[in-house]
């Protein structure tokens, strides 16, 4: 299967995207043929409903707002380099990563790309803001009726996350409580530079981390 | 009476005092013959001496209290303790006192043995390790305590015994009767990195997390190896060296396999019946800690009878029950599990360490040998470190979190050994193992030597090496919440990626925990309030209770609360800065004020668990303190408050007032409509448009419910909903963080902007009030009033105890008066109600 995937990426693109993501070549090639296992349409690229085929997924709290994670403004669409940008996002910081060209382009998978990453997953507006509706709410309310395929439409993501059995009261508190904690700037809403200073002593590197197979 | 002391002089001695008076003649009778005491009788004495009687415990009594009287010495100076840890302290105490106990008696008469130690000291500290372990952290890196436990120890026996007997056989050591089988013995028992004093001496340098469960898991899972090892030679040596052969090497092996996971397996079987049984213990809370002690040390005694390892059991029985213990047994309980369980872990930790050095004062242990000794501890360290590095070498390229190299000197340098080899060397039969002696004082300056010396050195160390160190910080909410949604984003990315990955397996084994063992093994009302988000919620807001109350006790009353002028809304609005209230506002005083209020979540619980205890104080100082006590017991928040209420009428019932003005905004048009009584009302209106805070609320128009028998209706079912539901425990427990959740959103919902706006609430409510009774529902009852709305009662049951207590607590408040006939036939069964 291995060799099969590695036959179908072309040897360029592989570079490109080893050079972009970082990814070693193994693991590109593992990744691509997880990429075109996941890729029931066989056209090169995965929807939304490919990714919903994962079966873990449907019953991960965040897993619809991850999906979406995977695609670009207004796509349907991902391909396999999009697909591994955004995968790159979690590769760990490796020891050499750490000095090196502090002039380049940011690598994906710094810290403050990793934060952005979990950040966009509350800010379903996309202003910049998780307000207390984006903790409390789902999509429904805030994505037009179009844009919402599927069950995303059910996610609440505080209550998908500390679980069932707590009221609504409570759970309006906890986003209250929350966004107090982290705002500083009293709009009654987290932008980034309040959600990264509100988890400066959390060790997101190694958090929003996992080790790819090679 | 003479009769009933047939069975023995002693046991005569102890009826003796009991029934008392016959035998009051006999003083230190013991030894004397049974009927002595009555021929020497010189009538009635009215004390006597029984020295013999008592002797045991007596003197196990005396060396806990020396032991402990000299914890509290040691404590006395500060820098002492800063520099020197506890455990060598205590051994060069125990040296003393073992010194002045051989010059007084001329022979050693105490010292640690085996027995004692296995079986009431080690089972203690370890069950203390299990019970408090950091689940996720031990699991998340069990891979690589499990390769130290077993590769290394394997690793550090082997080479440490064979190295010595290459030495012996150059005759460096001079002449001494030892095999091979021998030295492996030995090397066995001293490979083990002791979890005692591992725990002793890191406990103190503070090093970072994943470096201490490492040094920590692996003392801790090493136990098995150590076991099998020394059971192995020592049989072994039983048998002779040539009589060994490869099926014994085979079995040994196996033995190994056993021995860890039939431990392991008791652990959790133990666990499993322990978290059962506490699910049924709701009506004999009493006893509920004791269950806790009785079945783990009976995991630790069954794995010992079947010759498992009883150090894995225990271990496992703590990590495996804690999660469901503690959210069963009641929170009195818990506290109650963790301090005895603290008390008697740091007592048998004191006690071995004093008796290791008692023990060591015993002439006719010691044989010195110089090269043994000395190679003894230049191989264990040596290939410690050896050891070490190639493992991590091995694992470096596993792991996530890489260990660098200062991580890997800790490591090896934190290689501590313990009471565990004394206890096993002392095991050793000295017709079997000819060198006893040997082995026995090479253990004991081995001990010495890396508790005192490396327990020493290892503080300047990590501080010249500059290790992570962890730090100790308030929990944040963001954190916890973030934290939790990080695991899920990278589960999913496992998922996606399709691999099979720690945070797969998390995810695995939480929807199992979810979905079946919590479900089994918690009870019902404890398995909605132990989400860790909101455990940390409710934390949060205690704190902030007990800062702002700190705050209050700074100022010298709790006037600032009441007095208008300060900012009346205080009392409700815990944490939003604000401009005009930074000066009072307790986020502003924790930032402020944060070594004055300094918490960590411990102090905390202890600090309300005194609050619980002192009930019955009505001093002042108490009643400021009971402003977090609500959790437990909501109604004397508001009794108490209501007996300070006795100067000024007006003043006294504000606070009173400005709560239940909350409360009843959103519901009082049931009662206001129909109650004769505007003059609250007025009094509120009054109020609030004095403090003009929020200019923007359509000055306090009066939301209309549509009838007072709707209202009463539905309050009805509510209450009765809720005795159904809710059973005493669940009051308890999920009462104060509703109460506690309701001050947050009314701090919320005051917040300056974006909620305030009435189209998206219009929006939101439904939403959010779903799960609510729907006389709560805003939408369709109650009208206009903003801010009524936004600050909906979340429970009249409440409200409605809160009267009667209220009156009861001689408060003469008008409002209350008022209200008073309205109120009593609402009044619930306290205890059934929702909060």
């Amino acid at each position: 299967m291995g060799s099969r995937a590695s036959t179908l990426l072309r040897d360029e693109e592989l570079e490109e995207i080893k050079k972009e993501t970082g990814f070693s070549h193994s693991q590109i090639t593992r990744l691509y043929s997880r990429f075109t296992s996941l890729d029931k349409g066989e056209n090169g690229t995965l929807s939304r409903e490919d990714f919903q085929r994962i079966p873990e997924l449907a019953i991960n709290p965040l897993g619809d707002r991850i999906i979406n994670a995977f695609f670009p403004e207004g796509e349907d669409q991902v391909n396999f380099r999009g697909f591994m940008r955004t995968l790159a996002h979690f590769r760990p910081i490796e020891d050499n990563e750490k000095s090196k060209d502090v002039n380049g382009p940011e690598p994906l998978n710094s810290r403050s790309n990793k934060l952005h990453f979990a950040f966009r997953l509350y800010d379903l507006d996309k202003d910049d803001k998780i307000s207390r509706d984006e903790l409390l709410q789902g999509k429904a309310q805030l994505l037009p009726v179009e844009d919402r395929g599927g069950r995303l439409g059910q996610c609440k993501v505080l209550r998908m996350m500390v679980g069932v059995n707590i009221s609504d009261e409570q759970l309006g508190s906890i986003a209250d409580r929350t966004i107090q904690e982290a705002d500083q700037d009293g709009d009654s809403a987290i932008s980034f530079t309040e959600f990264v200073k509100v988890l400066e002593k959390v060790d997101v590197e190694q958090k929003m981390s996992i080790r790819f197979l090679h | 009476m003479s009769g009933r002391w047939a069975p023995g002089p002693r046991w005569g001695v102890l009826l003796a005092l009991l029934l008392a008076l016959g035998e009051l003649p006999r003083a230190r009778g013991v030894e004397e013959e049974p009927g002595g005491a009555h021929g020497e009788a010189q009538g009635f004495q009215v004390v006597t001496f029984e020295w013999h009687h008592v002797q045991d415990p007596y003197i196990i009594a005396l060396w806990i209290l020396v032991a402990s009287l000299a914890k509290i010495g040691f404590h006395l100076s500060h820098k002492v303790t800063s520099v020197v840890p506890e455990s060598a302290l205590l051994i060069v105490l125990g040296l003393v006192l073992g010194g002045i106990v051989l010059a007084a008696d001329h022979i050693a008469s105490f010292s640690l043995t085996p027995t004692v130690f296995f079986f009431y000291l080690l089972p203690p500290i370890v069950l203390d390790a299990g019970y408090f372990m950091p689940n996720r952290l031990f699991f998340g890196n069990l891979g690589t305590i499990l390769l130290y436990a077993v590769i290394g120890t394997v690793w550090n026996a082997a080479t440490t015994g064979l190295s010595l007997y290459g030495v012996f056989l150059s005759g460096l050591m001079g002449d001494l009767n030892i095999g091979l089988l021998d030295f492996l013995l030995f090397g066995s028992l001293i490979a083990a990195v002791d979890p005692v004093a591992v725990l002793a001496v890191f406990e103190e340098v503070h090093v970072n997390e994943v470096l201490f469960i490492i040094v920590f898991g692996e003392s801790l899972l090493n136990d098995a190896v150590t076991v099998v090892l020394y059971n192995v030679f020592e049989s072994f040596v039983t048998l002779g060296g040539d009589k060994v052969t490869g099926v014994d090497c085979v079995k040994g092996i196996v033995s190994f396999f056993v021995v860890s996971l039939g431990g392991t397996l008791v652990g959790i079987v133990f666990a499993f019946l322990l978290s059962l049984v506490t699910r049924f213990t709701k009506h004999v809370r009493i006893i509920e800690p004791g269950f806790v002690f009785v079945l783990s040390y009976l995991s630790y005694l069954t794995s010992e009878m079947l010759s498992l390892s009883a150090i894995l059991a225990i271990t496992f029985c703590g990590i495996c029950c804690q999660k469901y213990v503690k959210a069963n047994i009641s929170e009195q309980s818990a506290t109650t599990v963790r301090y005895t369980m603290k008390m008697l872990a740091s007592g048998a930790e004191t006690i071995i360490f004093m008796f290791l050095g008692i023990s060591a004062v015993d002439p006719l242990i010691w044989k010195w040998n110089t090269a043994f000794v000395l190679l003894t501890l230049l191989f264990i360290s040596v290939y410690r470190a050896i050891g070490v590095v190639l493992q991590t070498w091995i694992l470096n390229r596993y792991r996530m979190v890489q260990l660098e190299i200062i991580d890997q000197v800790v490591m090896s340098y934190g290689g501590l050994r313990g009471a565990v080899a004394y206890a096993l060397v002392v095991l050793l039969d000295e017709n079997k193992v000819k060198e006893k002696n040997l082995f026995v004082s090479t253990t004991i300056i081995v001990i010495f030597f890396t508790v005192i010396f490396q327990g020493l050195t290892i503080k300047p160390l990590v501080q010249w090496l500059k290790v992570k160190r962890s730090e100790q910080r308030d929990p944040k909410l963001n954190e916890k919440l973030h934290g939790r949604a990080f695991d899920h984003i990278l589960s999913a990315i496992e998922d996606i990626s399709g691999q099979i990955g720690h945070n797969y397996l998390r995810d695995k084994w939480s929807n199992f925990d979810r979905k079946f063992l919590s479900k089994i093994l918690m009870r019902r009302s404890a398995q909605k309030s132990r989400d860790r988000i909101l455990n940390v919620f409710h934390e949060l807001n205690l704190k902030d209770a007990i800062s702002y109350v700190a705050e209050g006790e700074r100022r010298g009353s709790l006037a600032f609360i009441r007095s208008p002028s300060t900012d009346n809304m205080v009392n409700v609005d815990f944490s939003t800065p604000r401009p005009s209230t930074v000066e009072a506002s307790v986020s502003y005083l924790l930032r402020e004020n944060v070594s004055a209020v300094r918490l960590d979540m411990q102090s905390l619980e202890q600090r309300r668990q005194s609050i619980r205890d002192a009930e019955d104080m009505i001093t002042h100082h108490t009643l400021q303190q009971y402003l977090y006590k609500p959790r437990q017991e909501y109604k004397h928040l508001y009794s108490r408050h209501g007996l300070t209420a006795d100067e000024d009428e007006k003043q006294d019932t504000e606070i009173f007032h400005r709560t239940m003005r909350k409360r009843l905004e959103s519901f009082k048009s049931a009662k206001l409509g129909i109650n004769p009584h505007k003059k609250a009302a007025k009094l509120l209106k009054r109020e609030r448009a004095q403090k003009r805070r929020n200019s923007s609320i359509p000055n306090g128009k009066l939301p209309m419910v549509s009838s007072l028998q709707d209202f009463t209706i539905k309050e009805k079912d509510l209450e009765l909903s809720d005795t159904e539901e809710a059973p005493n425990y669940d009051d308890e427990m999920s009462g104060g963080i509703e109460f506690l959740a309701n001050i947050g959103q009314d701090t919320a919902t005051d917040s300056p902007s974006g909620i305030d706006n009435p189209a998206f609430s219009l929006e939101e409510s439904p939403g959010i009030l779903s799960g609510v009774p729907p006389w709560l529902c805003p939408g369709e009852a109650v009208v206009p009033s903003q801010r009524a709305r936004l600050q909906i009662p979340h429970s009249p049951g409440n409200f409605h105890r809160l009267a009667p207590f209220r009156l009861s607590g001689k408060s003469v408040d008008s409002f209350l008066l008022a209200d008073g006939p309205e109120e009593q036939p609402h009044a619930a069964p306290p205890e059934s109600t929702h909060m």
